[in-house]
Parts: C-alpha cells; sequence; structure tokens
C-alpha cells in the first residue's frame, strides 16, 4: 500500500474507529454512519482527498442489519493519486444518514440519485427531491424486495384496473 | 383515472430567487423535446428579460433501470446493457465492464487483445468527439461541419461494423479478451482512417478556431475554475480546458496505455472554446496512440485461456470433452467470481467512467453502480449558466458534452 494511503488509513482507525478491508488491492474502510463527515473532512483537509469521485448504496436485503451500505470515494487529485472507499452500514427499512454536501457541493445530486433508488433519506440536504425517477413514483427501484419485471403494463385503458391491484407500502 | 398531479412553483422555491415568487423573473421550461438539448432533457430556466438568473436541471427522461436489469442477468449477458448507456462511447463501456469483471475474478488477458482494445477505446474516442463537434458546432450554426463529421464518423462506424457485425452496439470486449480476432482488413482499414483523419482535423480547426462568429460565442463564456472543478467532481476534458492535465489514462493507466507515448492536452481558460480546443487536440492524440498501438500490434491469441471464465474456441467443442462442459456451464449457469466489491475507472471521452461492482459469490452481480460522467457534469449547469444569456445556454450544454443515455442510465 501507498505510504500516504497507509497513514490517512491509520489515522482513520484511531480517530474515527474505522475497520480497514483490502480487496483486490483497494481498500475500503468500514465508519460508523454518524462519523462519516467528519472523517470524510478530516481526509480532505488533512489528506487531500479533495474530490468525491460517487456516492452510491448497496441493499444486502434479506439480511436485515445491516440493510444497506451506503459508500463514498474518494480521490486524492494530486500526486500521489489515491482511490480511498468509505462505507457506512445503515439499519432497518426507512434508514437516515447525514448529507455529505456540506463537504463535497456535488453529493447534491449523487445523494439524491440514492434517495430515489434506495430510499435512504439524507439529513441536512437541500433539495431532497427525486432525481431520475417520476415525482410521483412510488417505491424505490434498486432496492433488492423491489421486484423486476413480470408484471402487466399500466396504459391509460386498463389504469384502473391494475391500480387497484397494485400494493401500497404500510408506512 | 387516477388525477395526474402537478409540481406547482411552491414546491421549486427553494431553488429559484425571491424575485420569482414576486412574479419578477419569468420561469421558462427549456426542453425535454427541445432539439439543442442533445437529448432528452428539461432546463427550467429563471430568467430576467435575456439573462439567466437561475438553471433547475431536470434529468431522467431516459432513465431505462439498466442497473436494476443488470442484476438479474449473467455476467456475460449484463454486459450487453453496457453499450446501450453511452450510446457513442459503447467500445468503451464494454472495455471498463470487462475490466471490472476481471479484476473481480483475476483474470488474465493476452497482450494482442490488450492493444485491439486501447485500438479500439480511443476509435470510440474519436467517433464520440466527432459527433460532439459536428453537433456543437450545428448549436452555433456551423452547419456544414455537421456533415462533415458524419462522413469521417461513418468511416469509424464501417471499423465498428467489420470487426463486431454492429455499428453502435457493438459488445465485442468481453471478459478475458474479445469475441474474436479481428478480420484481416482491419488493419489496413484503421491504416486508411489515420492517414486522412490529421487532414480532416486541421479542416475542422480552419473552419471554427479563428473564426469570428465562433469565437463570439464561445470565449469567456460558460467559465469553470480548476477549484470548482474538483469540488463538483468534473473529470474529462472540462478540467483539462482549466489547465489541469488529469487523464485516467496517465494517472492510472489500463489495458497498457503506459507503454504508449501520448500528451494530455490542455488549455487554458475554462470556457467553451477551451473545451473546444482541448476535444480537438485529444483527437489528434488518439491517432498517435492508435498508430503506435497498430505499428506494435502482437500475434498471438484474444482471449484468456481460462476455461472457467472464457467459453472455448467453437473448433473444440466437437473433440474435446471438458471443453463441451465447460461451454456448458457458462452459457447456462455462467461464471461465479468471489464475493467482494472493486471500483473501475476509465477515461471516457467525457470524463471519468467508472463502474462499482459487488459480487456475492454467485453467476450474478450483486450490485453495478455505473457512474457516468454526463451525470456529473450536468450538475454544474447552474454555475456555468448563470448571468449568461438563453442563447449562450444552447452552446454551455454542446459544450460539456452530454449523452442522457450515459446521464440517466
Amino acid at each position: 500500500m501507498d505510504e500516504k494511503l497507509e497513514q490517512a488509513v491509520t489515522a482513520m482507525e484511531e480517530r474515527f474507529a474505522a475497520r480497514r478491508d483490502i480487496f483486490r488491492d483497494q481498500v475500503s474502510l468500514m465508519i460508523a454512519p454518524d462519523r462519516v463527515i467528519e472523517a470524510a473532512r478530516t481526509l480532505r483537509d488533512e489528506f487531500g482527498f479533495n474530490m468525491l469521485s460517487d456516492e452510491t448504496a448497496v441493499d444486502y436485503w434479506p439480511q436485515e442489519e445491516p440493510r444497506f451500505h451506503v459508500i463514498y470515494v474518494l480521490r486524492r487529485m494530486q500526486p500521489p493519486y489515491l482511490l480511498l472507499m468509505l462505507r457506512a452500514p445503515l439499519n432497518g427499512n426507512a434508514p437516515r444518514i447525514a448529507t455529505m454536501e456540506k463537504v463535497f457541493p456535488n453529493a447534491n445530486w449523487l445523494e439524491r440519485e440514492i434517495w430515489d433508488m434506495f430510499g435512504i433519506y439524507f439529513d441536512g440536504h437541500s433539495d431532497m427531491r427525486r432525481i431520475l425517477m417520476p415525482y410521483d413514483w412510488e417505491g424505490h427501484p434498486l432496492r433488492k424486495d423491489y421486484p423486476l419485471g413480470y408484471e402487466e403494463v399500466q396504459f391509460t385503458f386498463n389504469f384502473d384496473e391494475i391500480d387497484k391491484r397494485k400494493s401500497r407500502p404500510k408506512e | 383515472m387516477t388525477e395526474i398531479r402537478e409540481v406547482s412553483v411552491s414546491e421549486l422555491q427553494h431553488l429559484v430567487s425571491e424575485r420569482a415568487a414576486m412574479g419578477e423573473t419569468m420561469l421558462l421550461n427549456m426542453g425535454p423535446q427541445h432539439p439543442s438539448t442533445h437529448g432528452v432533457l428539461r432546463l427550467l430556466l429563471e430568467l430576467d428579460g435575456e439573462i439567466v438568473v437561475n438553471c433547475i436541471p431536470d434529468i431522467g427522461f431516459l432513465h431505462t433501470g439498466v442497473e436494476k436489469n443488470m442484476e438479474a442477468k449473467t455476467y456475460q449477458k449484463a454486459e450487453v446493457m453496457t453499450d446501450r448507456l453511452d450510446y457513442l462511447n459503447p467500445l468503451g463501456n464494454n472495455l471498463l465492464y470487462c475490466l471490472a469483471v476481471e479484476k473481480l475474478a483475476e483474470l488474465d488477458v493476452p497482450p494482442r487483445a490488450q492493444a485491439i482494445r486501447v485500438i479500439l477505446a480511443e476509435l470510440t474516442r474519436i467517433n464520440s468527439h466527432l459527433v460532439w463537434l459536428g453537433t456543437s458546432g450545428l448549436d452555433l450554426a456551423a452547419m456544414s461541419l455537421f456533415l462533415y463529421c458524419m462522413r469521417e464518423r461513418e468511416k469509424i462506424l464501417d471499423i465498428f461494423e467489420m470487426i463486431s457485425g454492429a455499428r453502435m452496439m457493438t459488445t465485442y470486449i468481453r471478459p478475458g479478451g474479445l469475441w474474436r480476432d479481428v478480420p484481416a482488413e482491419f488493419e489496413s482499414a484503421v491504416r486508411d482512417f489515420i492517414k486522412i483523419m490529421p487532414d480532416k482535423i486541421d479542416e475542422y480547426e480552419a473552419l471554427l478556431s479563428n473564426n469570428e462568429l465562433f469565437i463570439d460565442r464561445t470565449k469567456g463564456i460558460g467559465v469553470i475554475s480548476t477549484e470548482d472543478c474538483i469540488r463538483y467532481g468534473i473529470t474529462g476534458p472540462i478540467l483539462r480546458a482549466t489547465g489541469m492535465a488529469y487523464d485516467m489514462r496517465k494517472v492510472a493507466p489500463y489495458s497498457g496505455y503506459e507503454q504508449y507515448d501520448f500528451d494530455v492536452p490542455t488549455y487554458q481558460g475554462g470556457d467553451i472554446y477551451a473545451r473546444y480546443k482541448v476535444r480537438v487536440e485529444e483527437m489528434r492524440q488518439s491517432l498517435r496512440i492508435i498508430e503506435q498501438a497498430l505499428d506494435r500490434l502482437p500475434y498471438g491469441p484474444v482471449r484468456s485461456n481460462n476455461r472457467k471464465f472464457v467459453p472455448p474456441p467453437r473448433s473444440e467443442l466437437g473433440v474435446s470433452m471438458e471443453s463441451l462442459i465447460h461451454h456448458f456451464k457458462l452459457w447456462t449457469e455462467g461464471f461465479s467470481v468471489p464475493k467482494g466489491g472493486v471500483y473501475v475507472a476509465v477515461e471516457s471521452p467525457r470524463g471519468e467512467l467508472a463502474t462499482y461492482i459487488e459480487s456475492d459469490g454467485g453467476p450474478k452481480p450483486w450490485r453495478v453502480r455505473w457512474h457516468g460522467p454526463s451525470f456529473v457534469n450536468l450538475q454544474i449547469m447552474p454555475l456555468l449558466t448563470k448571468g449568461h444569456f438563453v442563447a449562450d445556454v444552447v452552446g454551455i450544454i454542446g459544450s460539456i458534452d452530454i449523452v442522457l443515455g450515459d446521464c440517466d442510465r
């Protein structure tokens, strides 16, 4: 592992109780969800990880705890160019986590997409609307309990008929 | 029928200025069927006369649920969907997907396949830049340029058709190598293309670079700084047009890019003109890479010999029982890769194209995240358009080179 990356990872382990996981030479750090914003800010200011390359989520349903992981991919945009992933585990079917928008402004759209696709709510986000799906869509498509296909297509002529059969979320 | 709910201005109040509620500024929809939004992009413009006060991009009209679909397909079948994402960069998407699967499975790729991949990725880059140059020139009223660009692009599409049978949706690069070796006439076709292309690029530049009308519409418009680019995660020609030489092919070389000698073109200014200059120069650099790769093209196999992941050649099926078993297993069950997730990035014509593939150890990917550069780059639209004329919005959309298939996935 690169010396600079080693320093950053060790600091994260000491200060934020992160747990490192190395797979195919890529380092990802498991961090408690309430500390991930502070960890990202430290990485940006002290270790030069100044770009949020990507933010996404994974659903591990039917595994109950933790059901979701939010993944942050940070990049160091000056030599040595480095990549580091942070993972924040989240429990429950309606999880919430603080927004990364104040540290990296481009998290705005990335978090809107996660909200749209996984239903993870970002506290403190400036514009928490759906981004890809229509604004009146029900459900979050990339969740593993969301069905894929094999449903009758809803057109104008059979709209009411299918609407009656649709399952409604309990919340 | 259920009533269709309409979005009211009050729901968007936090995005527009207070003057909009007073009726001092006007809200105007541009798109999604506007010819110069390069696809189905809707922009909600807040206008003060002809000046843009705010610009709110609305995307998702081309959302096709590719990520969800890929989760339900085996690794080989899921690759077919990658062509359809960024339809101007199909081979680049194939390449990224294959690199990620190869990294997960620790597959080797023979040198000949790697060199051909580089040639094809660079041809795709030129193809994409030609479409960009043509269409964004057309937006700024350079009509004839569009036809010239399409004429040269046709030659690239012919090469794609020659190798894979399809002009756009190729799926030619496969995990572990290529679908098959290139035909004998491939080399001469590519050599013909790189022979005529430098003159053509000079021709395009002669039409635009010193054109008074073009300069008026591009210089000093849609300016962004390097710091803002990094803050907003912008990569590719937009970042390089601000003077920062950041290119994934140099920073984290893949597929043997470290063997080739090429420059990363940059330009100062960060405006539309700078982006135009960078992309035109990139086409020249791509030609350099293709020429070197062709000169050194090694002979040998084009697929890995690892039969657990790569299907055996057709000729072996009749004579080898093991090959038949491998063939059967690969095309019914598919292959399984070890549990874990990898984040792989390549330099697409639009910037850093990345994917995060997570495997649960089974034959289907558990999660495929496709990180399209268009999605990220579109986010800076409000930043770029503020204070410019409505007419310049068209030029700015063209200059950030979006492909909505890549953006909405």
